[in-house]
């Protein structure tokens, strides 16, 4: 594996943030093609175990690009993870929320607010897809991935049982 | 908007701290849930119709939705000081609590029990986005447009593996070219 160089992560999550439309799923396919793919800094099993981390832990999701910049390079890779995630976020926002409460119903945001869901739709399935294929490796793997879609989309669960049920899979030897 | 309501309110940085601290102690398995219990209905700060409304707007920005929420909730009480705690208070903790269980991975990693958990585990992450994805496609409108839309970007970023920067610049202005046309 490489060595990170920080300044180069810390500007292509910025670029990626002010792109990010449909929040961190969406960035998700694009950090694992920068992170695994181009820099060679973590082997897609690495990137998956990173996420799966995360999403144990309390906080929004976003964290797992905290914790992927505190693997590769300490304190200092955090920082350079997890401060570009800001810039936009008290930047546009603002920004934008102004505009939206004083012109509520123009039509240039009124076809962004139509036109964008659909692409972060897709965005969001590449980043299902890259997770699944890194994570799995026969067909039980696959198995229990769409076990766990099927649950969800049928009960309100906390998702923390399920993760936890996972793990039991995984200790049990089931996967 | 029924903004005065929430105007008249004297919410002090310190309280937005604290609100948003607790918010993201208890969001295991999404912010979303207990951004809502604790702005509306605990601390009654925010009216169910603000808050879908503020949401809507930290959807369509770029960036993690509930974050952008937060910004705009602590602006909107407090100015710069408000959102800057607001943000401390909901990003500081899960920070440290996330670099603490990495701290453990990499002293307990390589433990096998710890391996297979972990690998259980993350089979169920990977369906969880699956799930959530098939969510958010459900609500989608019943035509045949948006669906194309969608397609593109996961042919381009997901299986043709393209930096999404190059595919958000062909498809993003195309689709609100699109959108901006139908309103007629």
């Amino acid at each position: 594996m490489n060595r990170p160089d920080l300044g180069g992560l810390f500007l292509h999550f910025l670029l990626l943030w002010f792109i990010a439309v449909g929040g961190p799923s969406a960035i998700l396919p694009d950090i694992h093609r920068y992170v695994v793919e181009v820099q060679q800094l973590l082997t897609s099993a690495q990137f998956a175990e990173i996420y799966t981390l995360a999403q144990v832990a309390p906080g929004p999701n976003v964290m797992y690009v905290t914790l992927m910049g505190w693997y590769l390079a300490g304190w200092r890779g955090a920082a350079a993870t997890t401060i570009p995630l800001l810039i936009p976020a008290t930047t546009l926002t603002l920004l934008v929320s102004h505009l939206n409460e004083r012109y509520p119903n123009a039509r240039l945001g009124r076809s962004i607010r139509r036109g964008l869901p659909p692409i972060t739709i897709g965005l969001m399935f590449s980043g299902a897809t890259i997770l699944a294929r890194a994570v799995n490796h026969d067909w039980r793997g696959y198995a229990i991935t769409l076990l766990a879609v099927a649950v969800v989309l049928r009960k309100p669960l906390n998702p923390l049982w399920l993760l936890a049920a996972g793990a039991l899979a995984g200790i049990v030897g089931l996967v | 908007m029924e903004q005065k309501e929430s105007e008249k309110l004297n919410v002090t940085p310190l309280a937005l701290f604290f609100a948003f601290s607790r918010i993201t102690l208890s969001s295991f398995g999404g912010a979303l849930f207990w951004t809502r219990r604790e702005l509306v209905e605990r601390r009654r700060w925010v009216t169910e119709r603000e808050f879908v409304e503020l949401l809507t707007i930290g959807q369509l920005l770029p960036g993690p939705n509930v974050l952008n929420l937060t910004v705009m909730v602590g602006y909107r009480f407090a100015g710069w000081t408000g959102a800057a705690v607001s943000v401390a208070g909901y990003l500081g903790w899960p920070c440290l609590v996330v670099i603490g269980m990495g701290a453990l991975y990499q002293h307990y990693g390589a433990v096998p029990q710890v391996q297979q958990a972990l690998a259980g585990m993350s089979k169920v992450a990977a369906g969880l986005l699956l799930a959530t994805v098939i969510k958010l496609a459900m609500v989608l409108p019943r035509h045949w447009r948006p669906w194309l839309f969608g397609i593109l970007a996961f042919g381009g970023v997901g299986v043709m593996r393209w930096p999404l920067l190059w595919v958000l610049s062909a498809l993003a202005p195309w689709a609100v070219a699109v959108a901006w046309r139908e309103r007629e």
